[in-house]
């Protein structure tokens, strides 16, 4: 540690104001704060408390919350690529390699762009890097099919970084989540590459590893076979044709985006958010109710015509991306509800939209990543409501008083 | 001399400092619906030209006539009957345009830029100045217009008037449209992008 101090001591000068690197300031301060405490410090009679979980502490928790979703995507993909390759043995850590090949490039790729434009952007600015992209990086290539072009990534994660975080001036100015903005910008500009059934099972060599998969092999993810389901009752097959379960929907054996699949996993993170205290369980928990009702209310007047409808309502929350939006997306301090009654609201119309949006529209297989966007943008007017009705509420008590005095 | 150097400012003012879309943000409904393609954008712009123009120089010969409680009106009558020359012009000459624009001409008749410089200018100010002032802005809106047509064209069909822009090599090493440039919400980002760089170019523009 004191090696790394002095290290930091020595190169100082060179990039305080009036020194040969004083451009690359935020970037010196940037990498100092990494790995040491920050120098400013209140100073000895001074009434500031400085808080250790300042912003970097808080990503890496969440990042800890999202690795067991993260390694478990890494097995996935290594399972379903050796499904497709018509397998019947998976060992284990060969899984693991080729998943993690798989993934690497995605993560690398995101991280670069990203982080590249903010510190782009904190040098221009003469503002101290924030750490804010430190979760968005590893969240988006979780929440995209493992087989994303490259260039698309990093397109949107541009895309994303600029407009949806830095134009409003930066980490915790951003009105709706950033990976999320990815993830639609993705969506809406390539759905080609972003939906469908060959996208979200690797079917080519990872690196070098693993072999190519046969041309014209495809795999929907089960809520895009719902999705395109026509007549009959419902069955959900996987890669290499055996029928799924709501337990392997559970466990996360099935395609999805990468990080997605594995409801288990995201429990695990789910409870090491909430032990830490970095998301609010008001908020996941209402998700999860709103998507019970609105599941119930579809399979309830369930038809045919909207073949999403046929789920059972418990079994909605098990498919696609709506745990990972419950626990990871919707509960963003930055972009969700602050007030207490706002994020029961919040998160109960996210659930319910998710929903909706996955049963009444059969253009969307799935609505999580659209109910948690349009929900950020509505979040401060759910606060603002609540804090209306409070001072209302308030102000009555107070008539009431003085009029009976 | 200082009505020359009035006449100049009434003219160009409009292209940048005084834009009546990145400046003033009038007219963004047209910019959203039109601007997929360059073509119908610069025939859409073209329209506008001629449309505010004309109607700038009638408004004003008739500005000591027209009594202030029935104004509007009058503005809309002279409007609409230049908006239905253009619109029956198109429809002679330019017949696939005219079908892509469908009801963008005829709604120039409600574009917020003919009505706010007929209110603001052609009511107060003489036949010549009223023109070039129709000129400049029409000008003013159609720049930003093909601005925005062109980055959506390009980057949303590959293709600039209709050719093909991007070579067939992009696409076989993977390239593909982006989808979204397509859709009116980027219309609304790339003009945001204008009304960054303009404002970071001159100063004077940004808000406080």
């Amino acid at each position: 540690m004191n090696s790394i101090r002095k290290f930091f001591d020595k190169a100082r000068p060179a990039f305080e104001p009036g020194g040969r690197l004083s451009a690359l300031g935020s970037v010196f301060d940037g990498f100092e704060t990494f790995m040491l405490t920050p120098r400013t410090t209140s100073g000895p009679g001074s009434v500031h408390v400085h808080d250790a979980i300042d912003s970097k502490r808080t990503m890496i928790v969440v990042v800890a919350a999202l690795m067991p979703c993260f390694f478990f995507g890494m097995y996935n993909t290594g399972y379903q690529h050796w499904l497709a390759l018509g397998a019947t043995e998976f060992p284990f850590w060969q899984l693991m390699l080729y998943g993690l090949l798989a993934v690497l490039p995605r993560v690398v790729v995101t991280y670069a762009v990203g982080l590249g434009i903010e510190f782009a952007f904190a040098q221009w600015r003469k503002e101290e890097i924030q750490e804010g992209f430190l979760v968005t990086g590893i969240l988006i290539p979780m929440i995209c099919p493992i087989e994303t072009p490259l260039w698309m990534l990093a397109v949107a994660t541009a895309f994303a970084v600029v407009f949806a975080k830095e134009v409003f001036g930066g980490t915790g100015y951003n009105v709706v989540n950033v990976a999320l903005v990815a993830r639609a910008f993705l969506f809406f500009a390539y759905p080609a590459q972003m939906s469908g059934d060959k996208v979200f099972v690797a079917t080519g060599t990872a690196l070098g590893y693993g072999a190519p998969v046969a041309d014209g092999f495809t795999c929907a993810t089960p809520l895009g076979q719902i999705a395109t389901h026509s007549e009959g009752a419902l069955a959900l097959t996987g890669v290499d044709g055996h029928a799924l379960t709501a337990w392997d929907a559970f466990v996360g054996l099935i395609p999805g985006s990468f990080g997605e699949t594995s409801m288990l996993c995201i429990l695990i993170g789910a409870a090491i958010l909430l032990f830490s205290g970095m998301a609010n369980w008001r908020i996941m928990l209402s998700v999860f109710a709103g998507g019970l009702l609105m599941g119930w209310v579809a399979n309830t007047f369930s038809t045919p015509l909207y073949p999403a409808s046929m789920l059972p309502a418990w079994e909605q929350l098990l498919y696609g991306g709506f745990g990972f939006a419950a626990v990871f997306m919707a509960t963003d301090p930055v972009t969700a509800a602050r007030t207490d009654t706002g994020k029961w609201i919040y998160g109960f119309l996210i659930g319910v939209i998710a929903v909706l949006i996955r049963v009444y529209n059969n253009g969307y297989p799935e609505g999580a990543m659209l109910a948690v966007l349009l929900m950020n943008v509505f979040s401060s007017l759910i606060d603002w409501c609540v804090v209306q009705a409070n001072i209302r509420r308030r102000m009555r008590r107070l008539t009431a008083k003085t009029s009976e005095s | 001399m200082a009505e020359k150097t009035s006449n100049k400012s009434v003219l160009f003012n409009p292209f940048s400092k005084d834009n009546p879309v990145v400046v003033q943000i009038l007219g963004i409904c047209s910019v959203l619906a039109v601007t997929a393609k360059l073509e119908p954008a610069i025939v859409m712009g073209l329209s506008v030209i001629a449309v505010l123009a004309f109607s700038n120089v009638i408004i004003s010969l008739l500005r000591n006539t027209i009594p202030t409680n029935i104004r509007i009106i009058v503005q809309l009558v002279v409007v609409a009957g230049l908006v239905v020359i253009v619109s029956q012009l198109l429809q002679a000459y330019a017949y696939d345009v005219s079908k892509q624009l469908s009801v963008f001409i005829g709604l120039i008749i409600t574009n917020c830029i003919l009505m706010g410089r007929l209110e603001a200018f052609a009511m107060g100010n003489r036949p010549w100045p009223s023109f070039l002032d129709g000129v400049g802005n029409g000008i003013g809106y159609t720049v930003i217009l093909v601005i925005v047509g062109f980055f959506r064209e390009l980057l949303g069909s590959g293709t600039l008037l209709g050719h093909q822009v991007v070579p067939q090599c992009f696409y076989e090493a993977g390239y593909v449209n982006n989808g979204l440039m397509i859709l009116p919400p980027m219309a609304l980002v790339v003009v945001a992008c204008i009304i960054w760089v303009q404002r970071s170019v001159n100063k004077d523009l940004q808000e406080k």
